[in-house]
């Protein structure tokens, strides 16, 4: 029988040489509130699980003073919610890294873990695609900084390769008059994963007009989906019925969900327009367009 | 692989184990520590039983390794009644009759003092979306909400 071996490195170096060092199946290890189910259930049996907790910067967020922070990998999700500069510049984004499990789950679950564990439902990914975030990728080759959304490839695949992982997570300086909001539906009001999730990003001009726009959706394809043509129908009007009623018919069309027990096709797709148009609304508002 | 030496502060006492690498928390700290008050319900970070606090954040011990505790600082619930005075909760939830079976009881009190460490005065509201990872299938959860708001009220006096 197998047995598992963990390690814990101090540095990013060593992280990456046990990684591409190691023969069989290894499992990197943030917060744990995905890889220790899987343990249990048996549904990996990793050789060797490397945890990225004590190299220095994974766990915590750095403001440079300008407005752009800097989120380590692993920082808990319950942390990002503390952080009154970040929650005030990127609301879409903590609110939903905390819609992420109970309490105890948001003492531990991370971005990087919500990412690479590659749920088509992940509450934290469209947030962060919407946002225009970044996460800087360590591995073999050195670092490199890719768009959060080449990440994910598929449920329970990314384009990371051997040896690689994500260390940190970027936003940049947020500019004035833009806003994001997230909104995730569940058939009940705590604890459940999304039937659909809705990430939306706005900038306005003076009066009011969106001049730039991202519309983001989960659960309902096998990866998050950028909705161009929601984004499309929002650049260059206010949010009026007409405006509504085409991102509406936008994000309808970009599903292609699967029939589950928390939802049926037809259901996924009629919610998601829904959830486009509300989210966007609190996005606007957020931005100082009504 | 053969055991890891952890050396962490459980409930103010420099403690060392040894554990095996897949070993949860929960496991190391009711298997090897023999601290049995943090019970497994779920295993799978749903049901909030095994609710420890690691360096002020609420956990599931089932959710963490053994390995991980390494150089951390943990409160179980083992650590709430003080020279057998029970703390303001645990007779909150025996004068309230907030527990019937008392399986979820320690996860839930944990929970609780997790909160009440960070708002001394929560409103239902906070405290029932705060307990949201704790589930109780004898009480109703009503018991429970009003034992953690009357032991806050007595905690603020």
């Amino acid at each position: 029988m197998p047995t598992l071996s963990y390690v814990a490195p101090g540095t990013v170096k060593d992280a990456i040489a046990a990684l591409s060092g190691a023969s069989g199946l290894v499992k990197v290890l943030s917060g744990g509130t995905d890889l220790l189910v899987q343990l249990r259930t048996g549904r990996v049996k990793p050789d060797l699980i490397v945890d990225l907790k004590k190299i220095p910067g994974l766990i915590g967020i750095k403001d440079d003073g300008a407005g752009a922070f800097t989120i380590g990998a692993a920082t808990p999700c319950a942390e990002l919610g503390e952080h009154a500069a970040l929650c005030k510049a990127w609301p879409g984004v903590i609110e939903a890294a905390n819609l992420i499990g109970s309490t105890q789950v948001q003492g531990r679950a991370s971005l990087a873990g919500n990412l690479c564990n590659a749920s088509p439902a992940a509450d934290s990914v469209p947030a962060m695609i919407a946002a225009g975030m970044t996460c800087v990728v360590a591995g073999p080759k050195g670092e490199r900084t890719v768009p959060v959304e080449s990440i994910c490839t598929g449920p329970g695949k990314t384009s990371l390769a051997k040896g690689e992982f994500v260390i940190a997570f970027k936003l940049p300086k947020r500019a004035a008059k833009s806003a994001d909001a997230y909104l995730r539906f569940i058939p009940r009001t705590e604890m459940d994963i999304a039937v659909v999730g809705c990430g939306v990003d706005v900038s306005l001009d003076a009066k009011g007009v969106c001049t730039a726009a991202k519309v983001v959706l989960g659960a309902v394809a096998p990866t998050a989906v950028i909705v161009a043509d929601a984004a499309k129908a929002l650049v260059g009007n206010k949010l009026d019925d007409a405006t509504l009623a085409k991102l509406d018919a936008a994000a309808r069309a970009a599903c292609k969900p699967i029939d589950d027990k928390r939802g049926t096709i037809e259901y996924r797709v009629k919610v998601a327009g829904v959830l486009a148009r509300r989210t966007a609304a609190i996005a606007f508002e957020r931005a100082g367009g009504r | 692989m053969s055991k890891q030496h952890v050396t962490a502060t459980i409930n103010g006492e420099a403690t060392e184990f040894l554990c095996e690498p897949q070993q949860t928390l929960l496991d190391a700290l009711r298997d090897i520590l023999n601290l049995t008050g943090s019970k497994e319900g779920c295993g799978s970070g749903d049901c909030g039983a095994c609710s420890v606090i690691v360096d002020g954040r609420l956990v599931c011990s089932c959710l963490m390794l053994g390995v991980e505790a390494e150089g951390h600082k943990i409160e179980t619930i083992e650590s709430l009644a003080v020279n057998g005075q029970l703390h303001p909760l645990q007779q909150k939830f025996l004068e309230h009759a907030a527990l019937q079976c008392g399986f979820c009881t320690p996860g839930f009190l944990v929970a609780a003092k997790a909160l009440l460490d960070r708002n001394p005065n929560p409103d239902e509201t906070e405290i029932r979306y705060w307990l949201a990872g704790n589930l109780c299938r004898c009480t109703g959860y009503d018991k429970i909400v009003r034992a953690v708001q009357d032991a806050a009220a007595e905690m603020r006096r």
